[in-house]
């Protein structure tokens, strides 16, 4: 076991130096959480703009389902994953278990309840504004959800944020998906809880200091774009 | 699109179906046993303008709304052209409410929107749009943000946006009522530009100057009721209901 002080110096070494093991791990965290991200959003914007604009039978209790899966325990989600990929499971034969895959899959289950609801919300929002308007000018369901999806775009940007984070910084999940084989699927959480169990503290720091950045970057250009948006009242 | 959108606007009326005469039958519409709106017959044909008055909360918005579809009546029915309300020809009527609804775009993507959801060829938009604009006195603000432009900027392009459509109903809750003269007259101007091209207005003002400039024929409501119809000039010099004689004279009616 490493001083902290020490550690640290050696973090901030290893992020300096451009660590291209650190590097690997970094980009493979990216690529995952964004990718995951990304799938949750095809999936889940226009779901929440749905739920916004529809009202049908178990509409009602769809939204209360989407909100409570908001809170999804990752290790549940890994586990059911698990199953479901394993070799007597029913997508077995996809080998898709200990894949970067299978860990994009889990992240997906797990922020696509968060963008939906976000995006149920505020679209909801836009729609109070707007409904009247887009009843008389005729327009049909698919457009008003088109057209309230794209008018809402920077308030979405917030709720996919919120995914990202969600997806990044999740550890369940991913390490029981995608077992946190060295070079394979070791991204930045997994290696954290793996590094900081052996003791390994310098890496762990430097993984954390870098997760802990990136989350703050990518809020930041978010809410700076939302403020710019906002300011020429496009948002 | 369907066949429709490629026709000319006059035709492009016809095979949509129109919307004249607009009629209520029995209308009624009661929320929490209250009685918002009781009106047996009403029948809106012709050209001209019409001005609904009358105190607030006597329910002129609501009217606008059932007779434009936006609200279900309790009992009755409202009948566009013989036929009950349906989306497709909800695209022949215009509406501008007291507070516009502009989308988070620029002033011509506003109008641009709304011709293409109409339906309107799309080599037709791009020349259309400058028209609209050009006609509200806003060609200059073409490209700004409809959201950052002055109430009166906004009004305009709202009124501008409805009657790009060229509506054969035009319907109007207070387009008038925070804006400064200059504006009030420039949105004036439109409506009366439109009534001469052959649109409908009705319109709802508070404002018995503009109701004289603008409108030939007043419906005056009270308490969810229409207590009188007339002619402008008939209303103007010799009211018939009390309530119609108080609001015209200023006096505070119970
Ligand atoms: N959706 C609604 N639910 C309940 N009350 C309503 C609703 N819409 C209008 N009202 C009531 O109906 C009355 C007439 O409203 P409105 O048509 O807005 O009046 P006006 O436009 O003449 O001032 C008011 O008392 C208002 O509170
Ligand atoms: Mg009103």
């Amino acid at each position: 076991m490493q001083d902290f002080g020490s550690a640290v110096w050696q973090a901030l070494g290893l992020v300096a130096s451009f660590d291209r093991d650190l590097l690997e791990i970094v980009l493979l965290s990216l690529r995952v959480s964004l990718t995951a991200v990304l799938a949750a959003g095809l999936v889940g914007l226009p779901l929440g703009a749905v739920l916004a604009v529809l009202r049908f039978p178990g509409s009602g209790l769809l939204v209360v389902l989407l909100n409570a899966m908001m809170g999804l325990p990752p290790v549940v989600v890994g586990l059911v994953l698990y199953l479901l990929l394993s070799h007597a499971g029913v997508l077995g034969p996809l080998n898709l278990l200990y894949t970067p895959t299978a860990m994009i899959v889990a992240q997906a289950v797990l922020v696509t309840p968060i963008i939906a609801a976000l995006a149920r919300q505020t679209v909801a929002d836009i729609r109070g504004e707007y409904r009247e308007q887009l009843q008389v000018l005729g327009v049909s369901r698919r457009t008003e959800v088109a057209t309230l999806l794209w008018d809402a775009r920077y308030s979405l940007l917030t709720a996919m944020v919120a995914g990202f984070g969600r997806a990044i910084a999740e550890v369940g999940a991913v390490i029981i998906v995608g077992g946190n084989i060295n070079h394979v699927t070791r991204v930045m959480t997994t290696t954290i809880a793996l590094e900081t169990s052996k003791g390994n503290l310098a890496l762990a720091l430097g993984l954390g200091m870098i997760l802990l950045s990136l989350t703050i970057l990518v809020n930041a250009a978010v809410q700076g774009l939302r403020a710019t948006a906002a300011r020429t009242a496009y948002a | 699109m369907h066949e429709a959108a490629a026709l000319p606007v006059s035709r492009r009326a016809e095979a949509e179906g129109a919307v004249r005469p607009l009629e209520g039958l029995g209308l009624r519409v009661e929320r929490a046993g209250r009685v918002l709106l009781d009106i047996p017959e009403l029948r809106m044909s012709g050209s001209e303008i019409t001005a609904l008055m009358g105190f607030n909360g006597s329910g002129k918005s609501l009217l606008l709304r059932v007779l434009a579809g936006l609200v279900q009546p309790d009992a009755g029915t409202v009948l566009w052209a013989g036929r009950p309300p349906g989306r497709e020809r909800a695209r022949r009527l215009g509406f501008v409410f007291q507070k516009p609804v502009l989308l988070r775009r620029s002033a011509a993507a506003n109008i641009r929107y709304a011709l293409k959801v109409a339906g309107f060829p799309r080599a037709e938009i791009a020349g259309r749009t400058e028209a609209a604009l050009a006609s509200a006195g806003l060609q200059g603000l073409a490209g700004s943000p409809a959201r950052v432009l002055s109430g009166g900027e906004q009004q305009r392009l709202a009124v501008a946006r409805a009657l790009a459509l060229e509506p054969e109903v035009l319907f109007l809750d207070e387009p008038t009522a925070s804006l400064d003269p200059g504006s009030t007259l420039a949105i004036e101007a439109l409506v009366a530009g439109a009534r001469g091209r052959g649109t409908k207005i009705v319109l709802v003002t508070h404002d018995a100057g503009q109701a004289r400039r603008l409108a030939q024929e007043i419906l005056f409501l009270q308490q969810g009721r229409l207590v009188e119809r007339a002619s402008a000039g008939q209303f103007f010099t010799g009211p018939q209901s009390e309530a119609a004689r108080a609001f015209l004279e200023g006096r505070i009616h119970i």
